[in-house]
Parts: C-alpha cells; sequence; structure tokens
C-alpha cells in the first residue's frame, strides 16, 4: 500500500477553502493526472463509487465534467477552464448540479486555482476554491454531504485541531 | 479591509483568519482578554471586537472571575464546522490517496520506458 500523506483544508477567508497535499512524484505527472479523463476516473471518486464521466476539454474556454455515482446517488460537477499553464497551473469554474432550488449557476460556481510546484521531485498541489458567497459556499458543503461524506465521524475532543 | 457583516453563523465567524488565532489561543484554556492581546499581538479593541463576534455565534463563552473575563471555547458550536473540514478533507485525502496509485504507475511508466511489463 502506498503511504498516504493527508490533504490540509484551511478556510483562509469567508468565501475561500485552500486544499493543500504534497505528493511523491514531479509536477508533470501530477498535472496529467488531473487532466487525463482516464486517470481521473481512477481516483476521483474517492474510493466512495465509481467515476462514470470525466470529460476533459483542456483548453481556455473548454469545458470539463465529472460525474460519480455513489450508493446510487449520481453527484456530478462541471466547469469551464479559464486559464492553463501546463504542469504549473489551472484556472477553472466549477459547478455542482444539485445546486438548490432559486440557486443560480452563477452564484452556485466558485472559481478553482490549482497550482502545482516541485521540490526536488516532489509536487505540491494546492487548490484554492474561490466561492462567490455565502450561499455558494453552502453549497459546497451540501454537496459534500451528499457524496457521502458525513460517515462516521469521529468526535474529536480537541475543536481546535480542526481549525489549522 | 471592507470584511463583510455577515458573521451571523459560526462559519463565518471562524472563517476569519485573527478569530481562528484567537480559537487557537483559547484550545489550551480559559483565558482574560489582556493575555490574548499579548499572545497574539494584537491591539485591544481589535481582539475585543473579534471575541464579540465570536460570542455573538457561541463560539466562545464568557465568565467573569473577579474584574477579569475570562473567555473559553465552546466545542458544541465548532462541531458543525469542525464536522464539515473533517469530512472535507478525509474526502480529499482519499482521492490522493488514490491519486498516489496513479502517479507511482506514471512514474514506473516513466521510469521504464521501452521496457512494458
Amino acid at each position: 500500500m502506498t503511504t498516504s500523506g493527508t490533504a490540509t483544508v484551511t478556510l483562509p477567508t469567508d468565501e475561500q477553502i485552500l486544499i493543500t497535499r504534497e505528493f511523491d512524484a514531479p509536477k508533470h505527472l501530477v498535472y496529467e493526472a488531473f487532466t487525463t479523463p482516464e486517470l481521473v476516473k481512477r481516483w476521483w471518486n474517492a474510493r466512495r463509487g465509481v467515476v462514470t464521466v470525466a470529460e476533459i476539454d483542456l483548453r481556455v474556454g473548454g469545458a470539463w465534467r465529472h460525474v460519480m455515482v455513489s450508493d446510487g446517488f449520481e453527484v456530478g460537477f462541471h466547469g469551464e477552464y479559464r486559464e492553463i499553464v501546463p504542469n504549473e497551473l489551472i484556472v477553472s469554474t466549477e459547478v455542482y448540479e444539485g445546486l438548490p432550488d432559486g440557486v443560480s449557476e452563477e452564484e452556485g460556481a466558485t472559481l478553482n486555482t490549482a497550482t502545482f510546484t516541485e521540490t526536488d521531485g516532489r509536487t505540491t498541489l494546492k487548490i484554492l476554491v474561490r466561492a462567490a458567497n455565502k450561499v455558494s459556499r453552502d453549497a459546497i458543503i451540501d454537496s459534500g454531504m451528499e457524496a457521502g461524506m458525513q460517515d462516521a465521524m469521529d468526535l474529536l475532543e480537541e475543536v481546535a485541531l480542526s481549525l489549522r | 479591509m471592507a470584511r463583510a457583516a455577515t458573521t451571523a453563523d459560526a462559519f463565518n465567524a471562524v472563517a476569519e483568519p485573527r478569530r481562528r488565532e484567537i480559537l487557537d489561543a483559547l484550545a489550551g484554556g480559559e483565558r482574560p482578554v489582556n493575555e490574548l492581546v499579548r499572545v497574539l499581538g494584537l491591539a485591544q479593541p481589535q481582539v475585543s471586537k473579534h471575541l464579540r463576534v465570536l460570542r455573538e455565534v457561541g463560539a466562545v463563552n464568557v465568565r467573569n472571575e473577579g474584574r477579569r473575563r475570562l473567555y473559553r471555547v465552546n466545542g458544541q458550536a465548532l462541531k458543525p464546522i469542525h464536522d464539515w473540514v473533517t469530512s472535507y478533507e478525509r474526502m480529499w485525502s482519499e482521492r490522493f490517496d488514490e491519486l498516489d496509485v496513479v502517479l507511482d504507475e506514471l512514474k514506473r511508466k516513466e521510469q521504464g520506458d521501452g521496457n512494458d511489463d
């Protein structure tokens, strides 16, 4: 089994979520795994289901769409690429396909910036998720819950641990 | 500046970096305001303002002891945030664990070019 690092999630501001993780691989491979549909299908499911759709039109203005089926639920996300620097940076929009009634795609979309930084053959990936407002942020939270994330949660005594 | 005044729920209240610092400082136990001022290196009015916001959403509680006001973290109010961050972090960790496997394969393929198994 591969030794796994932990993804770190922080909330830098009211509308931002920052996900950070280091990989024991050069950045061009991490980038490849992010931008190749057959490879995305192998990891985007997060061990919770099957990725049934991974579409990537990797160019500025191009669309992407990922769908996962988990416990009979279909969870889909799509968006558009805004900025691409091969092996370095991907800026894209992301919309959850189960937004609550009354929330437009425009309101619900986040702008995600993924940066790939390599040091000594290891890559630090940072994904900065920027929501337009609280509604959008709450939609992200809801989408996570629907994806089955609320499984058996440890009730940590040290609340502060979550506030890193 | 021009910080959004939307601090009606614990998520918003806690998402502000300074307030998270205050919560971190309180994680070890109760503290009076002047101690928080010293630990954080902020002006007292600033600390008091943040503490007020945290109190409004129930993220901290306060009690008087003589002339001192002691603040402490209220774990109950922070649980929704804690749960969400934990579960979101777990989802990404699981994704990235799978990604590790893919990357190992890509690395082997690249190193062993012309020597496929």
